[in-house]
């Protein structure tokens, strides 16, 4: 079991990685929609009460809304945009990827304390390799010019907390996993709304040209 | 279910008024919603069921005098946007600042957001579950989104990015906190309702609790529109149109306000009530100061009043952070903060409508031009400075009692120099607007007296003016008494 | 058993590395649908290079000179402390990993002097490009080697390699993974492959190794010739090390099987040239320091 947990956890590093060094937003997309697939099947091999009806409806939800459809409504809402690429993020892309190691570094130290808490059978990077993926989704928010990426980000941070709750085992009610797939995916959906019509607005989304509001 | 109707009935209402067929009585909707969510609310504060223990949902003290402010300052936020939309009609809008055309976002959302964000208020306020308070206030973000972006231009839509993607981030911190929590109280408490955790707080990992309050300070402190996280707030407000400024400041900071008093009472009960109390004075301290300091040279009357609501929120937090007295006057200090503040953003409504600017140099002789307007708007000024006759003056006596009573000589210190030096900064605003007269030219066709002032545009303001000034002569007992029981519901009397 | 594997190690690694050019060309050949070169051409170009004299410059000095020679030794030592599957190396000792990393080190350091001393600012810019590089790959291949040792617990290299199957806990999995990912890219950055480097296309101002070489000619140019194969077979037989640490048990059967991984990584090396257009200039950094991060997890996750 630790080996499949292993493999899982570092295919979810990879994805971090790459969605740091990748400039494509298509391939971010992807990205992001495999991530959710990862963090399905970890959900998956580390829920704690075993597998219940309703703790594999819920992650198999969460896996359909975050890996199909977000993506989809992610890339609608660019259609006709010509993004394809992100142009020369404010962190360029070869130092968001050693900050992304510096941040892998931080996740670990500052995981040591939460690790013996957690679970036996899961990966003993399960805890950092969560948190880096938060701190990824946070540098990507912070870094990225494009509304779309600033999207993503979020997703990917939301992930990142999925991650985390999943790998301490954390058993939440029914409800309130329902509340919460349901507010990523109605965040989401306004998100891109909001995407789309600052592209009609603007001819671009590139957030950075979105200054006249200051002091 | 009771307790159900107060979200359900805004809810079906929103979903209703968003129906293509229901144009003709959709304001109505919205007014008839507005009364009977108050109506209930009332009902439900008078007459509270008893909370049992680890029930997900109910209503306790501080929950309640949240919740009544928001419904009240709705009803009124309802009845002004009956005239605002009326005004708003045309599909067409020249923009006020740049000139430029725009269409608005059509009325059906925005009446059903403006209900859906009332719902989603209201579960806040009734949750008893972290993750479901979690959903809650999240909810409450989606909600408003909408509502920002109501003036379809470049400016209103920058703001609502900001405000989208700022209060997200900040609240899945929130969630991460909840996980903390959650972690923290395994096998110890049955699951994340208040009253299980606070019962089982004393058994708990201190270094968990610690660190879960932090999250939860960023996350519902970004909400709140706590300094450093403030950023989304001023845009936010200042882009929104009035009244649905007048309800972000005075409801939704409220409600963020209200999910980290439930934080606080946790670490609380756990003990480390002096650490969760000391990060929230440390917070609001800075926030009224940063505040104060953003408001000297402010040019833009709705921005002030948003920099206002960032000081007041900081007044909040130090307040229910100081706990004793100060913790009552922070109750106090919200039901005054949000009538006040919901009557100045309707005020700024009406002058931004007749003068078509947000400048403070171009508003001038608001007094002359609309008297009633203007006399609200001097009022306000008053008011939200916590001059004496008003509410504002009593709670922020209080909390700055409070301070004085526990020797917290420095924050008291900051305190009265942050409320000074926004006393200052405010009148260098408020009063020109007020008084000065446009350098002389008669012809000039905006300095002709006598602007209309609809009676849907003043009334609703005057309300709640009325109610800030009554609070600060008389607090009726029962109130008082609502308000320490919400205060000692904190745990750090 | 096991000296005599070492002893066959290095007369194969002597005699076949210049087969591995052979191999990867046959392959790239294949994708392309071209009969392609013969296997052993690399060998007779070696004779006839061998069979020239060479021609000096006046203007340079004897560090010229000194440099394919030095080199050549450098890449002959690094050669006597490579293991290969049942094969230690043939010096070996605790802590030569350390010393395998700077005799490759040195290789670099002579090419690149003798490269300078020419005076033509084409070797120069090309000096500056594998420098550039080369600092970048370096501590890659130091932090691989790092992760694997830190995982085992050994210092030696072949040490190292030995223990690698014979851990209990799979702990060791995922970072004889990453590190032999990371491995390879340093194997395709070190050796002038084409995401980094085309070895075909001389003269192009976008070369790095090449260019560096332009002015050695005849016997020099034949040791560097022979020197870049036998790197190329020392970083395959590291990569295999990570890649495959499976043993039969037997040291000489274990040193064929390692010998068939070597050239399976040529293989392999030669589709990832098929299938890759070269990177800009611009992008190496990021590959590299992409691999730099695959390597640093690799020593996060041994030392958890």
């Amino acid at each position: 079991m630790e080996v499949v947990s292993d493999i899982l956890v570092v295919l979810l590093l990879l994805s971090n990685l790459y969605l740091l060094a990748a400039s494509r937003i298509t391939a971010c997309i992807q990205t992001v929609a495999l991530q959710a697939v990862v963090l399905g099947v970890i959900a998956l091999t580390s829920a704690a009460g075993g597998l219940t009806l309703v703790v594999v409806s819920v992650t198999l939800a969460t896996m359909a809304v975050k890996g199909l459809v977000l993506p989809w409504l992610l890339r609608r809402a660019i259609r006709g945009a010509d993004v394809a690429r992100e142009v020369e993020p404010f962190v360029g892309f070869t130092t968001s990827v050693l900050v992304g190691a510096g941040l892998l570094v931080i996740s670990v130290v500052v995981a040591e304390p939460l690790c013996s808490s957690a679970p036996a059978d899961v990966s003993a990077m399960m805890i950092p390799t969560s948190l880096f993926t938060i701190l990824t989704g946070l540098f990507i928010v912070v870094t990225r010019r494009k509304a779309l990426n600033q999207a993503l980000g979020y997703l990917v941070l939301e992930n990142g907390v999925y991650v985390f709750g999943s790998s301490l085992a954390i058993e939440e009610p029914f409800l309130v996993e329902l509340g919460i797939l349901l507010d990523v995916f109605v965040a989401v959906f306004v998100m891109g709304i909001i995407i789309f019509q600052i592209n009609r607005e603007f001819d671009h989304i590139d957030t950075d040209k979105l200054s006249v509001l200051k002091d | 279910m009771m307790l159900w109707s107060v979200v359900l009935i805004p809810a079906i209402a929103g979903i209703a008024a968003m129906l293509p067929p229901m144009r003709a009585v959709r304001r109505s909707l919205l007014v008839a919603t507005a009364v009977a969510h108050c109506g209930l609310v009332g009902w439900v504060c008078f007459a509270t069921p008893v909370v049992s223990r680890d029930s997900w949902f109910a209503i306790d003290a501080p929950a309640r005098i949240i919740l009544a402010i928001t419904s009240v300052l709705f009803l009124a936020a309802a009845l002004y946007c009956v005239g605002y939309l009326r005004r708003e009609e045309g599909r067409t809008t020249c923009d006020a600042e740049e000139g430029f055309l725009f269409h608005n976002e059509p009325e059906g959302i925005f009446v059903g957001c403006l209900l859906l964000f009332l719902a989603s208020m209201s579960f806040v306020c009734i949750c008893q579950h972290f993750g479901l308070l979690w959903v809650a206030v999240e909810a409450t973000t989606l909600a408003s989104a909408p509502l920002i972006s109501f003036h379809r231009h470049h400016r209103s839509l920058e703001a609502t990015w900001k405000y989208l993607l700022i209060c997200s981030v900040g609240i899945a911190m929130a969630l991460l906190g909840i996980f903390f929590l959650a972690s923290a109280g395994r096998g110890h408490a049955p699951g994340l309702t208040l009253s299980g955790l606070v019962s089982s707080a004393a058994a708990m990992d201190p270094v968990w609790l610690k660190a879960a309050f932090i999250l939860l300070l960023v996350g519902y402190g970004t909400k709140m529109g706590l300094a450093p996280m403030h950023t989304w707030l001023p845009d936010a407000h200042s882009e929104a149109p009035s009244v649905v400024s007048a309800l972000l400041s005075g409801a939704l900071l409220n409600c963020a306000f209200l999910g980290l008093l439930r934080g606080h009472t946790v670490l609380a009960a756990a003990g480390l009530g002096s650490f969760s109390g000391e990060l929230l004075v440390l917070l609001g301290v800075f926030s009224m100061v940063l505040a104060a300091v953003f408001m000297i040279r402010q040019t833009d009357y709705k921005r002030m009043l948003a920099y206002s609501s960032i000081e007041h929120m900081g007044i909040l937090a130090v307040g229910a952070g100081l706990g004793g007295v100060a913790a009552t006057g922070a109750m106090l200090h919200a039901m005054n903060h949000s009538a006040v503040k919901g009557m100045l953003f309707l005020a700024a409504g009406n002058l931004l409508a007749v003068y078509r600017s947000k400048n403070t140099c171009d508003v001038q002789g608001v007094l002359e031009k609309l008297p009633v307007t203007g006399c609200l708007w001097f009022a306000g000024f008053l008011a939200i400075t916590g001059s004496p006759p008003f509410g504002l003056f009593v709670s922020e006596l209080t909390i700055l009692k409070g301070a004085l009573d526990g020797s917290h000589w420095v924050v008291a210190a900051l305190y009265l120099a942050a409320l000074g030096t926004a006393f200052v900064a405010m009148a260098r605003i408020f009063l020109p607007m007020a008084y000065r007269l446009p350098d002389g030219s008669p012809h000039d066709g905006a300095s002709s007296p006598g602007a209309r002032e609809p009676v849907w545009s003043v009334l609703p303001p005057l309300a709640l003016a009325l109610a800030a000034l009554v609070l600060g002569v008389y607090v009726p007992a029962p109130l008082w008494d609502a308000m320490r029981q919400a205060a000692s519901a904190l745990g750090v009397l | 058993m096991t000296a005599l594997a070492s002893i066959l190690h290095v007369v194969l690694a002597i005699t076949l590395s210049p087969l591995l050019l052979g191999v990867i060309n046959r392959t790239k050949a294949k994708f392309a649908g071209r009969t392609g070169q013969p296997l052993l051409q690399a060998y007779y170009d070696l004779g006839k290079l061998l069979q020239k004299g060479a021609v000096y410059s006046s203007t340079a000095t004897w560090v010229f000179r000194a440099g394919p020679v030095v080199g050549l030794a450098a890449t002959l030592i690094a050669l006597a402390f490579l293991p290969l599957s049942g094969a230690p190396g043939l010096g070996a000792f605790p802590g030569d990993l350390i010393l395998l990393v700077y005799a490759l080190g040195l290789l670099r350091f002579m090419t690149v002097l003798a490269a300078l001393d020419t005076g033509s600012a084409f070797e120069g810019m090309g000096a500056s490009r594998e420098v550039q590089f080369s600092m970048l790959a370096e501590p890659v291949l130091l932090l691989s080697l790092a992760a694997l040792a830190i995982c085992t617990g050994k210092a030696g290299l072949s040490d190292i390699f030995a223990s690698l199957p014979t851990l209990d806990s799979l702990q060791w999995v995922p970072t004889a993974l990453l590190a032999s990912v990371a491995l390879f890219v340093v194997l395709l950055s070190e050796n002038a492959r084409i995401p980094v480097d085309d070895p075909n296309t001389h003269l192009e101002l976008t070369m790095i190794h090449e260019v560096m070489v332009l002015d050695h000619g005849g016997v020099d140019f034949g040791l560097i010739q022979y020197g870049a194969a036998l790197k190329l077979w020392i970083f395959s037989a590291l990569f295999v090390g990570a890649a495959m640490p499976w043993r039969i048990g037997q040291p000489v059967m274990d040193l064929l099987v390692g010998v068939g991984g070597v050239f399976l990584s040529a293989v392999f090396v030669g589709v990832v040239e098929s299938v890759m257009a070269r990177l800009r200039l611009i992008r190496v950094p990021q590959m590299l320091a992409s691999a730099a991060v695959l390597a640093l997890i690799a020593v996060i996750w041994a030392v958890r």
